[in-house]
This record gives C-alpha cells, structure tokens and sequence, in this order.
C-alpha cells in the first residue's frame, strides 16, 4: 500500500524532486507577496503595528499603561 | 508626563479605584534584570578564560576552574542566560505591544521563569563540578534536559494562547521570528538531547544516537542554535524596536515576509557545515554548504531591511547612542552572516576549521549581532518598565565605545590567531614533512590571545557599566515614585 514511498528513498529521485517542489514554493510565496497592488498595500499596512499603541502625542502606552 | 500620568494613577489607586495593568510588565523586568546578571556572569567568565588561554596559571590546578569546565560554563551563561532571558523579556513584551492584549498567564509566565533560571544556574554549578554530557551548546544533563523541555513546552503555549486571544486582527512579523525560534528550540532540545540515564539516580546518560549519526545530530542541533535562538529570535527583536527607537515603521514589509520564509527554510539544512572532512557523507557536507551559500541572501535582505528602516533618520545616530547599537548590530550581522558561508566552502573550511578563527566568527555574531541589538532593545525598553528616563546618557555612550572598540580587537585578534594557526598547522617542507612542530602552533597563538583577552575584557567593561546604569536608573524610579506619592498624600491631607 505504501510502496510508492519508497521512490523517495531513492537519492536520484529525492533531490530533483525536493530542489522543482521548493523552487515552485519559494517563486509561489514571492509572487504572493510582491502581486496585486492591492495586496501588496495591505501587507504594507502590518508594518504600522508597532505604533498602533502609542498615543497621539507621540507618548508611548508602555509607560502609561504601567502605573 | 510621565510624572503626570504616574500621579494620576498613584491617585486612582489611592481613592480605591481597581486599575489592572494593561499589560504584564512584571515578567518583563524580571527577565531583564537576569539577563543582565546572567551577561555580566556569563562575559567574566569568557574573560577568565581567554586568560587563562593566554596564561596558563591562571588554571591554578583548580579542576573546577580549569578551562575545559569552566567554557561550557561561559557558553550557557552567554547564550541561555543571557540571550535566552533577553529573548524571554523581549518577546514577551514584544507579543503584548503588537496583539495589544495581556500575556496569556501570569503564573505560567513566572513558571517559565523560574525554570529556565535554574535550569541555567544549575547547568553552570554542575558543568564546574565535571557533570557534562559533551555535547557544544548542550551539555546541561538530562534531568535538566527535562526541566528545560517542560519550561519551553510552557513558554509555547504562554506565547500561543497569547497570540489566539490577540486585538490586533494581523500577527506582527517579529513574532513570527519568536514563534519560529520557540517551535524550532523545541525540536531541537528534544531530538538532539535524546539519552537514556544510566540510572534513575545517575547523572550520566548515553546519547541515543551513535557515530556519524551522533555528530551528525550534534550539528544539525548546534547550527540551528545559531539559526534560531541566536539569529531568527534576535530578528524578531530587531523587527520590533529598530522601527520604535527610530520612529518609522520597518522599511518592506513585503521583505520582511520573504526574509522570514527563506531564513527559516534555509537554516535547517546547513548543520553539516561544520563536519567537513570527516566521516560525513561527501553529499551531506556539500549540501550544507550549498544551503549556507543561499543563506546569505535573506540574511542580507533582513540586514538592508533594517538599515533602511533609518532613511531619513540617519541624523539620529549622532545624538541617540540606543541607535548606535542597533546599527553596528546589523552592521555585524551582515559582517558575520558574509563570513559564515564563506567559512562553509569546503576549501576554506579545511584551513579555518578547528582554529581560533570559527570563535572568532562567532563572537562576531554573539558580541557584534546578538549582544548588540540586546543592548540596544534593553536601553529603549528599561525606561518604558521603570516609567522614568535612563539614569545616564553618557554611560550609554561609554558602554557603546567600549563595546565595539572590545568587539573589533577580539575579532581581529582572532583572524590573525586562526588564519595563521591554519596556515602554521598546514605548511610543509621540501620532503613534505610538517614544516611546524605542533608547540610552535601554540606559541605563535599567544599574542593574539593576549589582545583577545583585553578586547573581551572592554567588553566586559561596558557591560559592567550597563549594569550600574540600570540599577541606577531603577533607583532612580523608585526615588521619583515616592516623590509623587508623597504629593499625593500631602494633596489628600489638604482635602
């Protein structure tokens, strides 16, 4: 039933195999990332969290939220 | 501000208002105060050391002080101690800003500090009375192999339910780095400290795995250490308080997302590295090497990330120390993160292994990247968790200087020390007989080690007075809040 694994004991197969299935993901995941001006906005957005706790003074929550 | 915010708080909870903290502070400034006992304990021992390799005497014939006991000691302290509970404070505070929600559990969180704590205290005691089981980064036996795997269990799960009950919708990069760096650790730790005791009430144990295999698990354990305790989870503190001390978001987010991906994949496959030339697979060790080439390319992406994070603000590096380090941080990062697949080639690796040059190029890493940013992040956090301003700028100066004059020398001294050991080791003459006996390789060490020493103990220096700074600075917070409350109740007197 899970003969079939045994191909990927087989170096030859295995390392082709391996090299086109990361290659297809890491081209998948740049494509993602850098498509779609839409997209690419809404992740552009994430990089604002940090600041999204401070107040609008500019005065950090940390220390207010502290005492 | 500050002094306002704090009196009006001082007088909610006086008049009987039941204020909760929004965040939990608490466990952050406890890890950040070990950090920093654990640093300057850690770094002293590193400076004995390296003494005692340029002094033999300095062994004293003292078994427990030797230098073979006492480098594991300064291994653990340095990179468990120190970098494990900056990781702890950091990221905690770090996961509480950014999903603006409360850690998970306030006993749990205490629970993984205590035990990672002692779990670091005891390794230390029982590395100097010879408790080992030999192997680099993981010499901690098994019982505190156990206490360790149960403390991270605890911190995955703190750090998991924190993000779950998150208010922010999207998961802020850096804790992607910190989870990775959690869930990596814990494969890690467990497969490569897989023993069985050789009794219940032994100490020793025998590792589960057996010759190639053994150091096979060994490496692929001690480059991952690198890869994710020492460099993802740093990533992870750099993605967060670069971008706050320098008050501009980080420069791609969409670079950030790719750094993450190919980091986290490429790391785990380069382990075999460090076993060229030996009875690994000749397929196994190009692989590694192969994978560690392709490394440079997201660590350099997450470098020019952070370095671009300051366009605009580069004016700030003269008049804010705190950036300063971060800086020279990344600027080391990129350094090393250059050197380490250079050093993975095999041609090179057969002149700089088993030299002083590969500690040179980890201290590159640990002092110049990792210890770096620490300070860096501890400087801008440190106000924030004791609701007051840095004791004094100056020493934040000072402890930069001495930091990186320290890191500079000890690294140089270094490349002279493992270049010309290799080259010593290597050479031979006419008949090809070993042109240096191995003693001449000894002597010729000594000079470097002795520049090594004093750059280490520069660095030492500026942690001390890191130390001092903080401890003022608490005092000085202290002192401003019994001030207001001594207002308050004066106020309250006149009511």
């Amino acid at each position: 039933m899970f003969e079939w694994l045994s191909w990927f004991t087989r170096m030859e197969n295995t390392k082709p195999f391996v090299l086109v299935l990361f290659s297809i993901t890491f081209v998948l995941i740049l494509l993602y990332v850098f498509t779609n001006r839409n997209r690419s906005k809404r992740l552009e957005s994430y990089k604002n969290i940090p600041f999204q706790d401070d107040d609008e003074d500019g005065q950090s929550k940390d220390i207010k939220n502290e005492q | 501000m500050v002094a306002s915010s704090a009196l009006g708080s001082t007088l909610g909870s006086t008049l009987g208002s039941t204020q909760v903290e929004q965040y939990n502070y608490d466990i952050v400034r406890k890890f950040t105060i070990m950090a920093l006992v654990w640093g300057v304990l850690g770094m002293t021992a590193g400076v004995y050391i390296a003494s005692e390799l340029a002094w033999p005497f300095l062994n004293f014939d003292i078994a427990e002080i030797t230098f073979g006991r006492l480098r594991p000691v300064h291994t653990t302290l340095v990179i468990f101690g120190f970098g494990g509970s900056a990781l702890f404070a950091t990221s905690y505070y770090v996961v509480q800003r950014t999903c603006q929600t409360r850690l998970f559990s306030d006993g749990m969180a205490n629970f993984t500090f205590w035990g990672w704590n002692l779990s670091v205290g005891l390794a230390a005691i029982s590395y100097m009375f010879g408790y080992t089981q030999a192997r680099e980064y993981a010499e901690m036996v098994w019982p505190i192999d156990l206490l360790i795997a149960v403390t991270w269990v605890v911190y995955l799960v703190i750090y998991v339910m924190t993000l779950r009950k998150r208010s922010q919708p999207h998961i802020y990069v850096a804790n992607w780095f910190f989870i990775a760096f959690i869930l990596a650790t814990a494969l890690l730790h467990i497969f490569n400290n897989m023993a069985v005791p050789v009794h219940m009430f032994s100490l020793e144990s025998y590792s589960l795995h057996a010759g190639v295999q053994d150091a096979m698990t060994q490496w692929w354990y001690g480059h991952n250490a690198v890869g994710f305790f020492l460099t993802a989870a740093f990533l992870g503190m750099m993605y967060y308080f670069i971008p706050k001390q320098v008050g501009r978001p980080v420069y791609s987010y969409r670079l950030s997302i790719i750094h993450f991906w190919a980091l986290i994949f490429l790391y785990m496959w380069v382990g075999g590295h460090h076993l060229h030339w030996t009875a690994l697979p000749d397929w196994t060790s190009t692989l590694a090497a192969g994978f560690s080439i392709l490394l440079l390319m997201p660590s350099w992406g997450g470098m020019i990330n952070g370095i671009m994070t300051l366009s605009g603000a580069w004016d700030k590096l003269r008049s804010d120390p705190i950036i300063r380090f971060m800086v020279v941080s990344l600027s080391f990062y990129g350094m090393s993160t250059f050197e380490g697949p250079l050093m993975s080639l095999k041609s090179v690796n057969a002149l700089s292994h088993y030299t002083d040059w590969t500690v040179g190029h980890v201290h590159s890493g640990a002092l110049g990247w990792v210890a770096m940013i620490s300070f860096g992040s501890f400087y801008h956090l440190i106000p924030r968790l004791w609701g007051t301003k840095m004791y004094s700028e100056a020493l934040i100066f000072a402890h930069f200087w001495l930091a990186t004059i320290g890191i500079v020398l000890y690294i140089t001294a270094l490349w002279v020390a493992g270049i010309g050991q290799g080259l010593l080791l290597r050479a031979f003459d006419e008949y090809g007989n070993l042109a240096y006996t191995f003693i001449e390789t000894v002597s010729f060490l000594h000079q470097p080690y002795v520049i090594r020493a004093f750059g280490g103990a520069l660095f030492l220096t500026g942690t001390l007075l890191m130390g001092y700074n903080t401890v003022m600075t608490i005092r000085k917070a202290k002192k401003e809040q019994s001030e207001i409350d001594a207002k308050v109740a004066a106020k309250l007197a006149n009511a």
